[in-house]
């Protein structure tokens, strides 16, 4: 069931479609803004720098938490890719994320520890919605694997409306896009200095960096899993959820945590669990 | 058969020598003898048993019955006795009240006939052991030296160490008595025997408070005895023989006799297991030396009420009353997982956090499907050793830093770093994949989904869960704060202490490697047994989670890498001239210390309001539950 060759590709290819898609991301968000905008192959020059600096740190251990940090990432998506236990993957996911909080805490400084503090937030706040998409997906499906839920060939977006809509929002949490860019951005206009990242710099923020195009790849994965019955499909629903991302990211400006917690918990709650609800009630009916 | 007398027994001849030895040494060895033998029997019951499922005994000691009884009058006078000294009426009138129906119960026995298989062994007693023989005496001998530093830090508290011990060692043989005991009557003697020892251990110190909470805890636990001797009373009116006065029979005569005194007990073990609305007394609990929490929370007491709830499970499958024993158990965990954010004395956190578990535990056993058993059984036994790991790291902590608020814990992997490693893996061990409870949390949500009502249990574990990983969260990146000054503070740490917390750490990553195997060879035999299928995780998964726990042990040998390549600088302070140990120049010139501090969030998640509506709600559940118990026996 576990497919290893998928997850050897997911290894190789996602840095380069992910710097690809932050590329592309940067080039459009200039072109809303008026401005001309990096060229597409801008995000690998960067990382390429970063990986010249010096390894500046405040305390060793912070090496450590962010090498642990991409290498769970990695292990999220690849087994993700290989068509494993999509709650799993989730869990995994959840402690990839801690290690890069307990990177930021470990500094024991005040810009990154509120980062992380909000960090945390951004966590709960997304959680929920991503259980709760899993737990649709086997509704409909009878299977908590994703090659099992990718193979079905059932129209899970047709059967889950509600829960897509409320994975979007944790969709534009994860991608760090405004409204829901608190604990750190990819913007200029930030008030928490880097936030989660204030003291990374060099070889760390080069693998904070290339963890977070994994995730960008995993996070598409997730979406294609919705639209898995048809690949054209699938790949139009992702470009188009992709660029409403970019759209949503220019035209909000940054929420306070509380607001970030509460709609995202509602929307979880109104989108999610309802359509989960219809679906239970209907289960013998329509599936 | 006389291992089991033995190890129910074995303890409360311990306790009696040591409550007529002052002398340290001699108490250290006595100790220290008595946990070896007691965990050595608990390991040759364990490798007797283990293979051969349900087996029933009989006790060639024919009054043994008829002592307990007159034990428990004892118990009963001694309680109104201290409960008329020190004004606590209610106390008193619970235990009047049990004290009567029991009476009542005995004479209902014509000629004395009692049921003639009064011990079993299973597998799930056999866990349940092995949690009470292993980790409760490991607490034992990290209670000496703690004990010793408690009375040289607390001179104004009388040394009690002779009752002290006794009463720890009486509370594991009842434990004992409890996991082991066939026969409903001596199950309630020994549930007796536990309330009355965590009444007086929680009262140790005698002061104010400590005697108020103690009667807090002795009357929920009193108001759950009511209710068990109510369950006795039913069984013996429905059954004058006193046959179904056995578990195991009681388990398989339907649920026209059952469910009754399934959910009379049910109600007992929740006033036990401190959910809602009886949390409070565990809460309350916390000021007792810390072993006391320690074994409170992990090995005994809280235990032995998610243990009758779990053997009970199979009666509440699919009944109403049984989903709302769950629905209980998760409101509690919701609720009380929250709170525990609001929260920044360690103990507390901790205390919440055993509310929660327990509550997901009852849930899981409410609703009691096989799969969702199976993952009760788990949780069992993976809370039990990392809450006992924790609480003995904050126990030598707060001896250390004179403090068991989170926020005094800061840097402390710069200051008791072995220490704050241990803790690290106790709360990694709480929450965190590929670690115990998350395994059981997965397979809890797994087994929810198909079951009858599941998707509210769904709901509540995807947002409890989250919950959960925000407070643990906030207190592990406490304490690997790395910060620029604090000077080590761990050497004066005991070996016997040293000793009891490498173990721990040791049995906290161990059995998330062996679970597998502790799965299939106990969980699974039991849980077929009981309901003819069983759960397990597909092999797939398992290999991948031994793979992630593999990744995460050879993770920290990263640092190697980095020993000299790495360059320090002073965190980022926004440009304003600082100090090494991180004083920084505020305005008008002044020198400034940087402190930093959790989120708290106390509007969203204050302890008051949320355990007001969690008892509201729970409450109401509950009198929900009676009114439909009364239905069914009128």
């Amino acid at each position: 069931m576990i497919s290893i060759v998928n997850a050897i590709l997911f290894l190789l290819l996602a840095p380069i479609i992910g710097g690809l898609v932050t590329g592309i991301d940067r080039k459009i968000t200039a072109r809303m803004q008026g401005r001309v905008g990096p060229p597409i192959l801008q995000p690998f020059y960067d990382v390429g720098k970063l990986f010249e600096k010096e390894n500046l740190v405040v305390t060793a251990s912070q090496n450590f938490y962010i090498l642990s940090y991409i290498v769970f990432i990695i292990v999220s998506g690849a087994l993700f890719f290989a068509g494993g236990d999509l709650l799993l993957v989730i869990f995994a996911f959840t402690l990839a994320h801690i290690f890069l909080v307990l990177g930021a805490y470990a500094s024991n400084s005040p810009y990154s520890f509120v980062g992380a503090e909000r960090e945390l937030i951004q966590i709960i706040a997304y959680e929920p919605m991503i259980i709760l998409s899993a737990v649709g997906m086997y509704m409909v499906t009878k299977s908590f694997f994703v090659g099992d839920i990718a193979a079905s060939g059932m129209p899970l977006f047709l059967y889950l409306p509600g829960v897509f809509i409320g994975f979007l929002m944790v969709f534009t949490i994860k991608l760090r896009k405004s409204p829901f860019d608190l604990s750190t951005s990819h913007h200029a206009h930030q008030e928490l200095v880097k936030g989660v990242t204030t003291e990374f710099t060099g070889p760390n923020l080069a693998k904070i960096e290339i963890a977070h195009w994994y995730e960008d790849v995993f996070l598409l994965g997730f979406i294609y899993l919705f639209f898995a019955f048809d690949p054209v499909i699938a790949i139009v629903a992702i470009i188009i959820a992709y660029l409403l991302e970019i759209l949503i990211d220019n035209t909000f400006s940054r929420v306070k945590w509380q607001l970030t917690l509460k709609s995202a918990w509602i929307v979880a709650g109104m989108m999610g669990l309802v359509n989960l609800a219809v679906l239970y009630y209907l289960a013998g009916v329509l599936i | 058969m006389i291992e089991l007398p033995f190890l129910i027994i074995f303890p409360t001849i311990a306790a009696i020598l040591l409550l007529f030895i002052a002398n340290d040494t001699l108490r250290n060895a006595i100790v220290k003898i008595s946990a070896l033998v007691i965990g050595a029997g608990t390991l040759y019951v364990f490798f007797t048993y283990f293979n051969s499922g349900l087996e029933l005994f009989s006790v060639p000691f024919e009054p043994s019955s008829q002592v307990m009884f007159i034990l428990e009058l004892f118990i009963a006078l001694y309680i109104i006795y201290i409960g008329i000294q020190c004004r606590k009426y209610l106390a008193v009138i619970l235990i009047i009240i049990q004290s009567a129906l029991l009476i009542y119960v005995e004479s209902m026995f014509v000629g004395g006939i009692h049921p003639e298989f009064n011990l079993f062994v299973d597998q799930f007693s056999l866990i349940m052991a092995m949690i009470i023989g292993i980790i409760g005496t490991l607490i034992c001998v990290y209670a000496l030296r703690y004990m010793q530093t408690y009375h040289a830090h607390h001179a104004e508290i009388k040394d009690r160490r002779k009752l002290f011990f006794f009463m720890v060692f009486v509370f594991l043989s009842g434990m004992f008595g409890l996991v082991f005991s066939n026969n409903l009557l001596w199950v309630f003697f020994f549930w007796e025997i536990t309330t009355l020892c965590s009444f007086i251990l929680i009262g140790y110190s005698r002061t104010e408070e400590a005697t108020n909470n103690a009667f807090l805890a002795l009357e929920m636990n009193l108001l759950g005895g009511v209710a068990f001797a109510g369950a006795l009373l039913y069984i013996l009116s429905a059954d004058p023989s006193g046959q179904l006065l056995q578990i195991e029979q009681l388990l398989t005569s339907g649920y026209a006799i059952a469910l009754v005194p399934a959910v009379l007990i049910g109600f007992a073990g929740i006033t036990k297991a401190a959910l809602m609305p009886f949390s409070s007394w565990l809460v309350g609990a916390m000021v007792a030396p810390t072993p006391v929490s320690a074994l409170l929370h992990s090995s005994t007491m809280v235990k032995a009420g998610v243990y009758i709830i779990v053997r009970f499970a199979p009666v509440y499958t699919g009944t109403m009353e049984g989903l709302i024993i769950g629905l209980v158990g998760g409101f509690t965990f919701l609720l009380a997982s929250a709170i525990a954010i609001s929260q920044s004395n360690a103990k507390k956190v901790l205390a919440y956090s055993t509310i929660a578990n327990l509550g997901l535990i009852v849930a899981c056993a409410g609703v009691g499907t096989y799969k969702l058993v199976w993952a009760a059984i788990l949780l069992i036994i993976f809370h039990a050793i990392a809450k006992s790991l924790l609480f003995l790291c904050v126990g030598t902590v707060e001896h250390r830093i004179g403090s068991k608020d989170i926020e005094d814990m800061s840097g402390l992997i710069v200051r008791m770093p072995k220490i704050a490693v241990m803790m690290f893996i106790g709360i990694a061990g709480m929450f965190l994949a590929p670690f115990g409870m998350l395994i059981s949390k997965w397979a809890a949500i797994e087994a929810f989904i198909e079951a009858q009502f599941g998707l509210i249990f769904v709901a509540i574990l995807a947002f409890g869960g989250s919950i959960t990983v925000f407070f643990w969260s906030k207190w592990m990146g406490k304490i690997i704060s790395v910060i620029p000054y604090g000077e080590k503070m761990e050497n004066t740490v005991k070996k016997e202490k040293w000793f009891v917390l490498y173990l721990l750490t040791a049995f906290t990553v161990i059995v998330c490697l062996i679970f597998p195997l502790i799965s299939s060879t106990l969980i699974e035999p039991f849980v077929m047994s009981v309901y003819g299928q069983t759960a397990r995780l597909s092999q797939d998964n398992i290999t991948i989670m031994a793979m992630m726990l593999f990744l995460l042990m050879i993770m920290p040998f990263s640092m190697l890498l980095y020993r000299n390549e790495v360059k320090h600088v002073s965190a980022y302070m926004g440009g304003r001239p600082t100090t090494s140990d991180m004083k920084f120049q505020g305005s008008m010139g002044i020198t400034r210390e940087t402190v930093l501090s959790n989120y708290y969030f106390e509007e969203f998640f204050g302890e008051k309001r949320l355990l007001m509506a969690g008892t509201a709600l729970c409450f109401g559940l509950i009198l929900l539950a009676g009114v439909l118990l009364t239905g069914v026996i009128l």
